[in-house]
């Protein structure tokens, strides 16, 4: 995948922010831009993301769902990092990065509660101080994660305005920025926002695609039929799919249905940058409703809709329910409970499984479902 | 008045050559009875307004206009129905509109600033639209006679102040402090700074806002800046439902700080 031209992939991205944050913006893209290329940094970051998150992350063959499904399925198993999702990869090289800035706190915005806890995590283990923005309505459906960023030593700050989701918890997150940019660095946890970030988180979940990449080599001699992925903002699709985007593998991204911004939305400006998004005729930015906290995201990321727009990836989008019944379906056939995110993508595989006959499927399990545990028990627990 | 300036430049210039501040009061569109309330701010001395067109997710915007906005938008108004009721309205200043790019985008960049041109508004300022962005809008508005004011933060290096003071149109938007809008119990040390600044390298005029809250503030930042923007303090008073009067009544306080 190619660096955006001027903060843009073809239509889309761009730096729609305020002026105050447009040094600071600046800033940041010079700072990433030499640190990607200093090998130091990069030794730094490939360390901590073997003795600290456990990479490489495994690649799983699913024998048994694979036969009901008459497909054949491999999992990028990003559940079993630590803090038990992809986001690490990404919060482990914005904070060295901020160290290396010179800054000393961490501002960042979480929906499922997974880059929140992620970020807190890398605050503990650089010492630097952390706020994490939360709606409140995910507050209270994320109870565990919110106390696990708290045991983490981060604060976590409740989002009031507008649906209390994902998408206030970034408006309070460049508030917050806005007024403490010369002390803080914002570590935004999707490939969203002003540019460099859709280009740098990109770069830092790339490590996906790329061991996901070597590892299908080894197991099927070639690069697997189909790709996919769930979709909120984007960041493990982008991860996966950067591994995959200069071959001829499908690469399919799947949207909730209540949150599908290529499915639903049309080109609008939001949260930094232009891309899909789901809005009324006025301009007002929709209340994306899903299942999944983590996935309640109203935009996604430009490149998404960059390479929706030039036909290399498609974009499906999949119900509550069977995002349930694939829940169910992973956990009882090969034992992984995963994330509601990532049940969204096997949602997909399942109802396409005719389409998808006597092929090869790489699905990036982008994280556990523990923290859904209680949400599912209050779902299924009636029948 | 020279005929280089828009309407908007031209009453701000005019302002400071007869030696006095400019005061420019904010109000949400929607809100509450909104075009009583301009009104009222014209009468009691106000030299332009600038009138919020309310969007569902304001990040430049602090508690209060954030509030203001989803009252606004839960009461069922519309850009255009803000544009519609600012053509109706005579209140014998400039009008400008303050909104979030989206707004304009979803409505056709052209198209709004016709809109605009049409219903007799002089200027526009989009928080969330940089210099390095802002050159379609700034095309289209240019075309239809809409002055684009650009904002002017304190994290901008000289150099890049310079731009943004070449290609604002109608005021330079000196913003008073790190942070988005509201009231603070004092007046930053920044927003004289940045007054400063803007004055040494521009001849346009220079007002500054965020965090300009109190009619002591206004006259603190106007002992260097041609004027203030104040809204947040403004529209405390909408929300807390007093009604025109009492808008009238603290931008008439404003005005005699200023005076």
């Amino acid at each position: 995948m190619a660096e955006p031209v001027d903060g843009r992939f073809g239509d889309f991205g761009g730096r729609f922010v305020p002026e105050t944050l447009v040094p600071a913006c600046e800033e940041l893209e010079a700072a990433f831009r030499s640190a990607w290329a200093d090998e130091d940094f990069r030794g730094e970051l490939d360390q901590l993301l073997a003795d600290y998150a456990g990479r490489p992350s495994p690649l799983t063959e699913c024998h048994r769902l694979s036969e009901e499904l008459g497909l054949r399925l491999l999992l990028k198993r990003e559940d079993l990092n630590h803090t038990g999702s992809h986001k690490i990869n990404n919060v482990l090289g914005q904070a060295l990065l901020a160290v290396r800035m010179g800054k000393t706190r961490l501002v960042a915005e979480t929906g499922a509660g997974q880059h929140g806890v992620a970020t807190a995590t890398a605050a503990a283990l650089l010492g630097l101080e952390c706020v994490v923005y939360m709606g409140e309505v995910d507050i209270q459906r994320q109870a565990l994660n919110v106390f696990r960023m708290q045991l983490l030593g981060a604060e976590v700050r409740s989002a009031v305005s507008g649906s209390r989701t994902l998408k206030d918890a970034i408006n309070e997150a460049m508030r917050d920025w806005v007024a403490t940019v010369e002390s803080s660095h914002y570590c935004l946890g999707s490939v969203m926002g002003p540019h460099p970030y859709p280009w740098m988180v990109r770069e830092l979940h790339r490590v996906i695609g790329d061991e996901a990449r070597e590892q299908c080599q080894e197991l099927l001699g070639r690069d697997p039929d189909v790709v996919t992925a769930c979709v909120g903002g984007g960041s493990n699709a982008i991860g996966i799919f950067s591994g995959f985007v200069d071959g001829d593998a499908a690469l399919v991204g799947v949207e909730p249905a209540g949150g599908a911004a290529i499915g639903r939305g049309v080109p609008g400006v939001v949260h930094g940058s232009k891309s899909f998004l789901m809005q009324d005729e006025h301009g007002q930015v929709l209340e994306a409703e899903s299942i999944s906290a983590g996935l309640d995201y109203p935009g996604i990321g430009p490149e998404h809709s960059h390479l929706a727009a030039i036909g290399r990836a498609r974009y499906e989008s999949v119900t509550d329910d069977e995002v349930v019944a694939a829940f169910e379906l992973l956990s009882r056939t090969e034992g992984i409970i995963p994330a509601l995110e990532p049940a969204h993508a096997l949602a997909w595989v399942s109802r396409a499984r005719q389409e998808l006959a006597g092929q090869s499927v790489l699905l990036n399990l982008s994280g556990r479902g523990d923290k859904d545990v209680d949400q599912m028990m209050d779902r299924l627990g009636e029948r | 008045m020279s005929a280089d300036f828009g309407p908007l430049e031209a009453a701000l210039r005019a302002r400071r050559s007869a030696g006095g501040k400019a005061l420019v009061p904010y109000l949400t569109g929607g809100l509450g009875d909104w075009q009583g309330a301009l009104a009222a701010a014209a009468d009691a001395g106000a030299d332009a307004v600038e009138v919020g067109i309310p969007f569902s997710d304001p990040v430049m915007d602090g508690p209060v206009i954030q509030e203001a906005n989803d009252q606004a938008l839960a009461a069922g108004i519309t850009p255009l129905a803000v544009m519609d009721a600012l053509g109706r309205l005579d209140i014998g200043i400039p009008v400008g509109v303050m909104t979030y790019y989206n707004i304009a985008f979803r409505f056709g960049l052209e198209r709004f600033a016709s809109v605009l041109a049409e219903r007799g508004v002089a200027a526009a300022i989009l928080p969330d639209l940089p210099l390095e962005e802002a050159g379609p809008w700034t095309e289209a508005a240019d075309a239809a006679g809409v002055e684009t004011v650009l904002l002017a933060a304190p994290t901008a290096s000289d150099e890049r102040l310079g731009r943004i003071c070449a290609r604002t149109r109608g005021f330079v938007y000196g913003v008073g402090l790190l942070g988005v809008t509201g009231v603070r119990e004092e007046l930053a040390a920044s927003a004289v700074v940045m007054a400063g600044r803007l004055k040494q390298m521009t001849d346009v005029p220079v007002l500054v806002g965020v965090g300009v809250g109190t009619p002591q503030q206004a006259e603190e930042v106007c002992q260097v800046a041609d004027g203030a923007v104040v809204g947040s303090a403004v529209v405390r008073r909408m929300l807390d439902d007093e009604g025109p009067a009492a808008v009238g009544d603290l931008v008439g306080q404003f005005r005699r700080a200023l005076d």
